[in-house]
């Protein structure tokens, strides 16, 4: 590895002159032509061996440094008439404007130019941005005659990308130099430019740089033949223009081909700037291709920036598709065989591993505990073969490095993109599987926000004793389960874990002793002593539970009753947790469902994460040993309803109907009276809205009375398991009004929605109300307004994310550097103070209660709990 | 029609520190003066109570998390 060799103390921003770019080139390039018949690079040609060299068996004739460590060389090219810098054009044009065409001084008088040079000196003091203050004189700087010489000054023009124009005379970039040359140094700095660092006129270019091989490698193909970079065949156009308009000059041409030539001149130079600028048509390849030159290479997503140096590719990565795995803990992740041979981890050889690790060698490459590399103290890599692997073990000694396979047991970073908090990065356990794809916990999927529908995730492999330690210690999934984002648990169980837990632990629900051991093994929980004795739901979960545990809250199956009867509640929902025993109320989504988990909660708080992980692992296995047992599944079936129930569904939508006919008769004879602050039109609206809603959630009451707790649909969807309570009477009573921007629909057709409708219809089918069930189904004009809709919803979606992603990117640059000081304040990158404590409380959210330091409410009633024993 | 900007209920408590209790406040915190956060001398407290350039205003605000807040400020020139 090689040292730093200096030490940066300041980075200036500024203009080259002419001079810095001569002072910088080694030779002047001349000829367009590049090699010789031989191959050989030609003098003074844009391959000039003076620019550096790329192969490793050369030396560089102007450094002495070898191929690789010779960064290269710039050249440059005399232009034989200026022209001006695209990416300066707006900048040129502007000075121009608020500079004098005469005597080049800045269209200020010479108070404000006082004024101005004071406001700069006091902002660059203060380090404040000029920017505005620039621009603001921009605009003050703009008269009509000159205070300083009196003349009169003619409006100047831009004519994309590169022309400025001043009245009808387009101005040559000659003498556009010749003004901006003209501009004092006190006045270029009032316009923007720091004399110090840079000068207006050299943003028109008389001496081009070349940039050296290394930036633009020629590659050879297959068939011997050469093929150029971009940039080099860009360079070769210029020369001969350039060539050919120095030609043409000293012959003495007629004025007209010197300036058509020099106008090519300017499209070359302003392409191999910049070949997508507005107004040019851009440079295209032989093949068609359009030429990617020096802009295209940095500019957006794909260019250096933000393709090369905010984010990178790297060794040691794995990706594949990700599916679940119930079998694993919440910390482990499943890894494929074939990435586990592939993606390896150093281990420094001593006397006490010397014996393990030869073991690894031994088997190889190919079989998995193996090795692929040895790399001896001298940093020479060598690659294990099947062929080569009894040496290698003979010469292995402490202090070598091996890189092993992957193996059960090490850590791992995990990963799925969009990541937009820190849960979507954390380590785990590796457990390396058969089949290739990565297998996961189904309680980390909140977290990540995966489903299984053809995700896929990225794993990356520590390559350091110090990263694995930090991994371990901050990143694990166990460290993770309380977010940030509301001091609650993030990660948990779902779907079936709450189902199963429900149909386990509710009232009636008894199993014999075997049943119950057998649950017991499928979670993996030490059998407890035979009883001999049926067991309940109840009695079973507690065994999860830790000795000293005391919870009271009211579960999500709660009905919100006028009167809480507390532990005598009818659906059980009042879950008490009396020093490790659930006494009454059954476990759901409430109990250790991600998001809102207070069970879960209390252990992480109370108890710690290793405890929780614990606890985890051991219910979920469990409720899914108790759904198993019980049988657990749903179909349209679940949505039936009789006969009966919907025919007063359809007298109650009917009725409905009516009334809101009654509303828009009223409305038609102005017998409306309007809300306050509405019109008459937006009243009838709202009136209306509020009759469908009503009819829709009336239908859907009729419809649940039918829904027992032994539905499986109405499980879940009572539980908070999957799936609303609407949903379900969308399905079996009515689907209700659509909505396109928050109203009823009314677009489409001229004064109607449909061509089969009245002009001016408003009655409750013609504006989207969809009477029929999805289970019925719906008819086509219910159908195209559901789709309405429905699109509306995707389109919300995709704009949603676009703007929150481009939010979130600006929110992550301005606050990146910030961070939490040992002395809770928070700083940024320079040490001055953000905030004197962090978050004005110094609370760390994943630590607190739901966003509090305490939750006194809770400490009170476990308190009343224990007292009251 | 001017109203008295600092009785707004918007507008926090700015008082100027003494030079003794700057020089509090900076062993407080173990910073340089230069680290503190900045305010500009022609905000709109800051003509009100007649801060200078250089002087440390310490304001205390109402917070939605630690119900009361203390910050300082030094006022740039
Ligand atoms: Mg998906
Ligand atoms: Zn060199
Ligand atoms: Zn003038
Ligand atoms: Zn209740």
């Amino acid at each position: 590895m090689k040292g730093i060799l200096k030490k940066i103390s300041q980075i200036n921003f500024g203009l080259m002159s002419p001079e810095d770019i001569r002072k910088m080139s080694v030779t002047k390039i001349v000829t367009p032509d590049t090699y010789d018949e031989d191959g050989y690079p030609i003098e003074a040609g844009l391959m000039d061996p003076r620019l550096g060299v790329i192969d490793p068996g050369l030396k560089c004739r102007t450094c002495g440094s070898k191929g690789g460590d010779c960064q290269g060389h710039f050249g440059s090219i005399n232009l034989a008439r200026p022209v001006i810098h695209v990416g300066f054009a707006d900048t040129i044009h502007k000075t121009l404007r608020s500079t004098c065409r005469s005597c080049g001084r800045v269209l200020l008088d010479n108070n404000e130019i006082k004024n101005y040079h004071e406001k700069i000196e006091k902002m660059f003091k203060n380090e404040e941005s000029v920017n505005n203050l620039i621009k603001e004189i921009y605009t003050v700087a703009r008269k009509d005659k000159c205070p300083h010489c009196e003349e009169e000054q003619e409006d100047i023009k831009i004519d994309k990308p590169v022309s400025i124009v001043e009245g009808n005379y387009k101005l040559t970039p000659s003498e556009v130099r010749e003004r901006l040359e003209k501009i004092p140094d006190e006045d270029s700095l009032i316009l923007g430019v720091n004399p110090k660092v840079a000068r207006p006129e050299w943003t028109i270019l008389t001496v081009l740089p070349v940039p050296p091989v290394t930036v633009r490698p020629s590659i050879t193909l297959e068939t011997g033949e050469r093929s150029e970079d971009d940039l080099t065949h860009k360079l070769v156009d210029i020369l001969r223009i350039n060539q050919r308009l120095k030609e043409n000059m000293e012959a003495g041409a007629p004025q007209l081909i010197v300036e058509d030539l020099w106008e090519l001149l300017q499209y070359h130079v302003t392409t191999y700037f910049d070949n997508e600028a507005s107004g040019v048509p851009p440079a295209r390849h032989r093949s068609g291709r359009p030429l990617k030159t020096l802009a295209q290479r940095l500019k957006g997503k794909e260019g250096r920036f933000r393709s090369n140096l905010s984010g990178k590719r790297v060794n040691f990565s794995a990706r594949t598709v990700i599916s679940p795995d119930p079998n694993l803990s919440i910390n482990e992740v499943g890894v494929p065989e074939i990435i586990a041979k592939e993606v390896t981890v150093p281990v420094y050889v001593t006397e006490w591993n010397m014996e393990e690790i030869k073991k690894y060698i031994q088997n190889g490459p190919k079989v998995h505990p193996g090795a692929n590399y040895v790399i001896r103290p001298d940093e020479r890599k060598i690659r294990i073969y099947e062929e080569t692997k009894d040496t290698v073990i003979e010469k292995l000694e402490p202090g070598f490095i091996v890189e092993r396979h992957l193996k059960d047991g090490d850590i791992v970073l995990f990963n799925r993109q969009p990541s937009l908090h820190r849960m979507s990065m954390m380590a785990h356990e590796v457990k390396v599987l058969p089949y290739k794809t990565f297998r996961l916990n189904l309680c980390v999927c909140p977290p990540y926000n995966a489903d299984f529908d053809g995700d896929e995730m990225n794993m990356h492999v520590f390559q350091t004793e110090e990263s694995r330690a930090e991994a371990k210690s901050l990143m694990r999934v166990q460290e993770h389960i309380l977010s940030p984002r509301f001091g609650g648990p993030i990660i948990g169980g779902i779907h079936d874990h709450i189902s199963g837990a429900y149909l386990l632990t509710r009232e009636g629900s008894i199993f014999r002793e075997e049943e119950i051991f057998q649950m017991l093994k499928h979670a993996k929980v030490p059998l407890p002593k035979k009883t001999g004795k049926n067991w309940t739901g109840k009695q079973l979960f507690s065994l999860l539970l830790p000795d000293d545990l005391n919870v009271v809250y009211r579960a999500e199956i709660c009905r919100k009753c006028d009167e809480c009867l507390k532990k005598e509640c009818k659906n059980d929902s009042y879950v008490v947790i009396e020093d490790g025993v659930l006494k009454s109320g059954v476990i759901d989504d409430k109990a250790y469902g991600a998001f809102s988990g207070k069970i879960l909660d209390h252990i992480v708080k109370e108890y710690g994460t290793d405890r929780a992980r614990e606890f985890l692992d051991s219910a979920t296995k469990l409720a899914i040993a108790g759904i198993m047992k019980k049988g657990f599944t749903t179909s349209t079936n679940d949505e039936e309803i009789p006969q009966e129930a919907r025919e007063r569904i359809e007298e109650l939508l009917d009725k409905a109907e009516s009334r809101v006919e009654r509303l828009i008769e009223a409305y038609k004879n102005d017998e409306l009276e309007p809300l306050p602050g509405r019109s008459m039109e937006e009243t009838l609206e709202m009136k209306i809205m509020q009759v469908l809603g009503e009819a829709r959630d009336k239908s859907g009451e009729i419809a649940e009375i039918y829904f027992g707790m032994e539905n499986h649909a109405v499980i879940m969807a009572v539980t908070g398991a999957r799936g609303s309570m609407l949903n379900l009477t969308q399905i079996a009573a009515c689907v209700g009004q659509q909505s396109v921007r928050g109203g009823r629909i009314k677009r489409g057709y001229s004064e109607r929605t449909l061509p089969h409708f009245q002009k001016g219809e408003l009655g409750a089918r013609a504006r989207g109300f969809v009477h029929s069930s999805y289970k019925q189904g719906l008819d086509p004009l219910e159908f195209f307004f559901h789709a309405m809709g429905g699109r509306e919803g995707l389109v919300d979606t995709a704009i949603r994310t676009a703007q929150s992603g481009y939010m979130q990117r600006r929110l992550v640059n301005a606050l990146q550097d910030l961070s939490v000081n040992p002395d809770r304040t928070v700083r940024d990158n320079r040490g001055i103070i953000i905030q004197t404590m962090y978050g004005e409380d110094g609370v760390d959210p994943a630590k607190s209660d739901y966003g509090k330091v305490v939750d006194l409410d809770r400490i009170i009633e476990e308190i009343r709990i224990k007292s009251s024993k | 029609m001017k109203k008295d900007i600092l009785k707004h209920e918007l507008v926090p408590d700015h008082v100027i520190l003494s030079k003794s209790d700057v020089q509090k406040v900076i062993k407080e915190l173990n910073i340089h003066l230069e680290q503190l956060p900045k305010i500009k001398p022609d905000d709109p407290v800051v003509k009100e109570i007649e801060a200078k350039p250089g002087d440390v205003l310490k304001i205390m605000r109402k917070s939605p998390t630690a119900g009361k807040f203390v910050t300082y400020r030094l006022v740039l020139e």
